[in-house]
């Protein structure tokens, strides 16, 4: 499998109020063709952040960048606004949380499809309503009339961002960037847009970035996973791999904290509180609340480790076991 | 359900709530949204209940009923065997310190324009502590109780973490010293690890006062972490009651199957076999006739069309509506194997 | 100490509220005019003429050094009349605004937290009142009352308290259902309290914004009515007055009818761009 999106080294900053926020300090990330890659962090990790600055969503005015973030043999960071709208929608499409938020309460459901395509691809309109109703089918919506004519609001949760993934996979794209589309639904419908992802993977090739911070959500549906902590990705590998044998610190913590199958009582708290990205601590940015934090944490970046096949953790500590062997 | 025979705490008896929706001009009643039918359950001293269903089952709505602020359309409600419509306003209000909740959005449960020390002292002040040493001596124990320092008391909600925020609302809920918290959806909004410490709070307190809890929670992980009986809910009436470790790993009715099968679970065991419920929450304006949840159901039958199952106590302490067979137990994973072999050998 | 915090909010909201150089403008204007209104007696270069005494001979005289703005018809130097009718320009609006807010926002709290038989009352007043153009309104109840200043307080407050009713009970309906007006209840907090400590504080950021533009328009309808003749009486240094007996001049002797109306569109725009400007304060999305 080759690599689709590949994102080096990528650091963004922006200016606040309260001063410049570090928010991205040198992410790494590869995503395959066909594969779904999880992207898994609490709130202020930078997961979403990282998710827009693929297509150069993020906030541009006050918003510095660097690294690469490579696309079909081009720096989608450097691309200008032209090319980079290309990408948008065509090759690249997002879909976010709130399905109701990312569609036009006074159009039809269909319109705002049709329209999509209509954008991005020179074709007539009979055929863009060809189109629609194709990627409708695929998402698991019915094509008939009464959809097509319904407003947004008439619709389910379930069911706007089924519309909203058509409206992402209509013109063909190769990768699907999926910003917690399932945190606003009901366990049940969640499992059904689960299974879509899935079979869009399956039946369409579609590659996917899925950024949750439901670890399960990433254990369930995500071929590889990549664990990200204050801006950093601390630990990326196959998910079974990373589930069965988590390397990194925070991501063995995360999992301790997990409420399934264990008692109130039983679960382990992270101590300390997710840091200040305006002055965030030195060297690796978890070792204030890390169980396991030597002299050197607090000097230096960690480097990434291999831990496993296609496993990798930035840490030191993990460095200092693998180097003992 | 565990009960030594004593008074339940808080039972709910035949809960119904009907919303009347007002449409048009001449705003007449056209519509009823049946939020909660039929609803019967109870709570002891010191055990966590939780009211487990998705959108539209209705347990939101048990809530706030509970919590007095909408009224029951018929049903009864009696908290320490006091029944709450029956007896005088003065007498219902005066009860009402005893039952305390605790919101799901904590932003939005603290008044934005009033610092910590206001928020928890307003309780205490319409209870009768209007100053001084006293109040402030209760405010701070109360924040102690959360692990929150005195100098939070000056600063404003929207200062403060959304794990801060709850241990504030949770802070005040206590004030009144009650003998059942209400939590709705308590830890959604929270970070895992945030959550985590939340639940050890909440779980921590518990077993310090003897609280009850009523959970309203759609997140089947969290409710094991805390639970000692479950019921789930749908569309308005409860399907399965019982103790949360037989609902939760022994479920013996169709809907709290699939909800737990459609539980992602971290555990690589568990990979590959998330189970898949087909179609929509249905509307509670027109609930489907019969077993209102007959249109999704895998197993269902022609007598499930027509005839709504009744309530009925299948095993120890389990309870539950539906017109399969008394012994039908799904396995948490293996969804509806067990049940059609039983269904093959059951007698019509 | 304890008041820090919100002192460090308060100073933020200043920061931006004077970086709008427009509502900077506004404030200093107010100020000012502020001062001369308080200052009339010792700033005025005729105070008794802006008070009303006449000094027929020296009449309709175009301006000069002595007097700035000329003489009305009266012989009375317009400088003086106009800083005089500072003092009018600014109490009328505060005691109109005063009353309406004092009447409209407590009942719009009340109407929209009771909801119900109590909610339906008023505001079919309410809607009654709206069903009328202000200032028509107005108009008919001075003539009814008979033509005062006072009076013409009495008909801006009558037609004007139904905006901050319904501009109150909209957002009070929706703010019952936030989550802290339902703690209090389950507290056993009496809803009356909870409408005046919790609901009607946390409508307060819209209306102040629509009381400082309102302001404008009161004055200008105070101006209106008086020139209309119904409003303040002769020798009153009313701006409108003013006006209205500068038409008769107005090829003429311009000045008589042109520094007034100037002074009314001068403090109109100051009272707007100081409403534009807490309008960007008090949007929640401007806050950090």
């Amino acid at each position: 499998m080759t690599d689709l999106l590949e994102i080096r080294e990528l650091t963004l900053e922006f200016r606040s109020l309260r001063g410049v926020v570090k928010a991205l300090d040198g992410v790494n990330l590869t995503v395959r063709e066909g594969e779904i890659l999880g992207l898994v962090g609490e709130s202020g990790c930078g997961k979403t952040v990282t998710g827009l600055s693929v297509l150069g969503l993020h906030s541009s005015r006050q918003t510095t960048t660097g690294g690469e973030i490579l696309f079909e043999g081009g720096d989608l960071l450097t691309e200008g606004d032209a090319k980079l709208q290309e990408t948008r929608g065509r090759k690249i499409s997002m879909v976010f949380q709130d399905p109701l938020a990312s569609l036009n309460p006074v159009f039809r459901v269909g319109e705002q499809i049709i329209r999509v395509i209509q954008e991005h691809r020179n074709v007539v309109k009979s055929e863009a309503e060809d189109l629609t109703r194709n990627a409708l089918a695929d998402t698991g919506l019915p094509t008939d009339k009464s959809l097509l004519r319904s407003y947004p609001h008439q619709l389910s949760g379930g069911m706007r961002q089924r519309v909203c993934m058509a409206m992402a996979i209509s013109c063909g794209s190769r990768l699907l960037i999926a910003d917690e589309p399932t945190t606003a639904l009901d366990v049940t419908i969640q499992a059904q847009i689960l299974r879509l992802l899935l079979r869009l993977r399956d039946e369409h090739d579609l590659a996917q970035i899925l950024i949750t911070h439901n670890v399960a959500v990433a254990a369930q549906a995500c071929d590889r996973v990549a664990v990200m902590y204050a801006g950093t990705v601390v630990e990326q590998g196959p998910t079974t791999s990373i589930m069965k044998h988590p390397a990194h610190p925070y991501t063995i913590a995360l999992y301790q904290c997990l409420p399934h199958g264990k008692r109130a009582d039983e679960l382990r708290t992270i101590p300390g509180t997710v840091p200040d990205l305006v002055a965030p601590p030195t060297g690796c940015r978890f070792h204030p609340r890390c169980d396991y934090a030597m002299d050197v944490c607090a000097v230096t970046k960690p480097m990434p480790t291999v831990v496993a096949d296609a496993h990798w953790a930035t840490c030191h500590y993990v460095a200092a076991r693998m180097e003992d062997g | 359900m565990t009960s030594n025979g004593d008074t339940p705490l808080l039972r709910v008896e035949d809960l119904t709530v009907h919303f009347r929706l007002r449409r048009g001009i001449s705003r007449k009643s056209v519509d009823v949204v049946n939020a909660v039918d039929d609803v019967t359950l109870e709570i002891h001293r010191g055990q966590t209940l939780a009211l487990v269903g998705e959108s539209g089952s209705g347990k939101t709505t048990v809530a706030e009923t509970v919590m007095q602020l909408t009224k029951p359309t018929s049903g009864r409600i009696l908290l320490d065997g006091l029944d709450l419509s029956s007896v005088s306003r003065r007498e219902r209000r005066e009860s009402r310190h005893k039952v305390q909740m605790v919101l799901q959005d904590s932003y939005s449960s603290l008044d934005p324009r009033m610092t910590v020390h206001d928020l928890i002292a307003e309780p205490l002040r319409t209870h009768g502590i209007r100053g001084g040493a006293e109040l402030e001596r209760r405010i701070a124990a109360l924040l102690e109780m959360v692990d929150l320092g005195t100098q939070h008391l000056w600063r404003r909600s929207h200062e403060f973490s959304g794990g801060q925020c709850q241990r504030i609302a949770i802070a005040r809920a206590l004030a009144l010293k009650p003998e059942i918290v209400v939590l709705d959806e308590p830890t959604s909004a929270l970070d895992v690890s945030v959550q985590a410490r939340m639940l050890s709070l909440l779980w921590d307190l518990q077993k310090k006062s003897q609280l009850a809890y009523l959970l309203v929670a759609h997140d089947l992980a969290v409710v094991e972490s805390v639970a000692d009986a479950v019921a789930v809910m749908y569309l308005g009436r409860i399907v399965e009651i019982g103790s949360a470790d037989q609902v939760l790993h022994r479920p013996r009715h169709p809907y709290s199957s699939a909800l737990l099968a459609s539980v992602p679970s971290p555990d690589p065991e568990d990979r590959g076999r998330l189970a898949v419920l087909e179609g929509d929450v249905p509307s509670a304006i027109n609930p489907p006739a019969g077993c209102r949840f007959h249109p999704r159901c895998p197993h269902r039958m022609s007598v499930c069309e027509t005839e709504t199952p009744v309530m009925r106590e299948v095993a120890d302490g389990v309870s539950r509506a539906c017109h399969l067979p008394d012994d039908t137990v799904f396995d948490r994973f293996e969804g509806d194997r067990r049940a059609r072999e039983l269904r093959q050998t059951a007698p019509i | 100490m304890r008041h820090a915090p919100a002192l460090a909010e308060a100073r933020y909201n200043v920061r931006v509220f004077l970086k709008d150089r427009l509502a900077l403008v506004g404030v200093v204007w107010i100020v000012l005019t502020f001062a001369l209104a308080i200052l009339a007696p010792v700033v005025a270069p005729y105070p008794d003429q802006g008070r009303g005494a006449s000094n027929v001979p020296n009449r309709l005289q175009a301006p000069s050094w002595q007097h700035p703005f000329g003489t009305d018809e009266l012989g009375r130097d317009i400088v003086s009349r106009i800083i005089y009718g500072t003092r009018l320009a600014l109490l009328m609006p505060f005691v109109v605004m005063a009353a309406v807010v004092m009447i409209g926002i407590p009942l719009g709290g009340i109407a929209g937290y009771y909801g119900g038989l109590v909610d339906e009352i008023v505001m079919r007043i309410t809607d009654l009142f709206l069903a009328f153009p202000g200032i028509i309104l107005a108009m008919a109840l001075v003539a009814f009352l008979g033509a005062s200043l006072r009076n013409v307080g009495i008909a801006l407050v009558v037609t004007w308290w139904p905006w901050y009713t319904r501009l109150v009970r909209g957002m009070a309906v929706s703010l019952r259902q936030r989550g802290y007006a339902k703690a209090a209840r389950t507290m056993g907090v009496s809803d009356l309290r909870i409408v005046f400590r919790h609901i009607i504080p946390n409508c307060l950021g819209p209306c102040i914004v629509q009381m400082t533009l309102d302001v404008g328009t009161v004055i200008l309808e105070v101006a209106g009515l008086s020139f209309l003749g119904l409003g303040a009486k002769p020798p009153t240094p009313d701006w409108g007055l003013m006006i209205s007996t500068g038409r008769e001049y107005a090829l003429q002797q311009w000045w008589i009818g042109m520094f007034p109306g100037l002074a009314i569109v001068l403090l109109v725009l100051a009272f707007n761009f100081v409403g534009d400007g807490l309008r960007d304060v008090l949007d929640p999305r401007a806050k950090r």
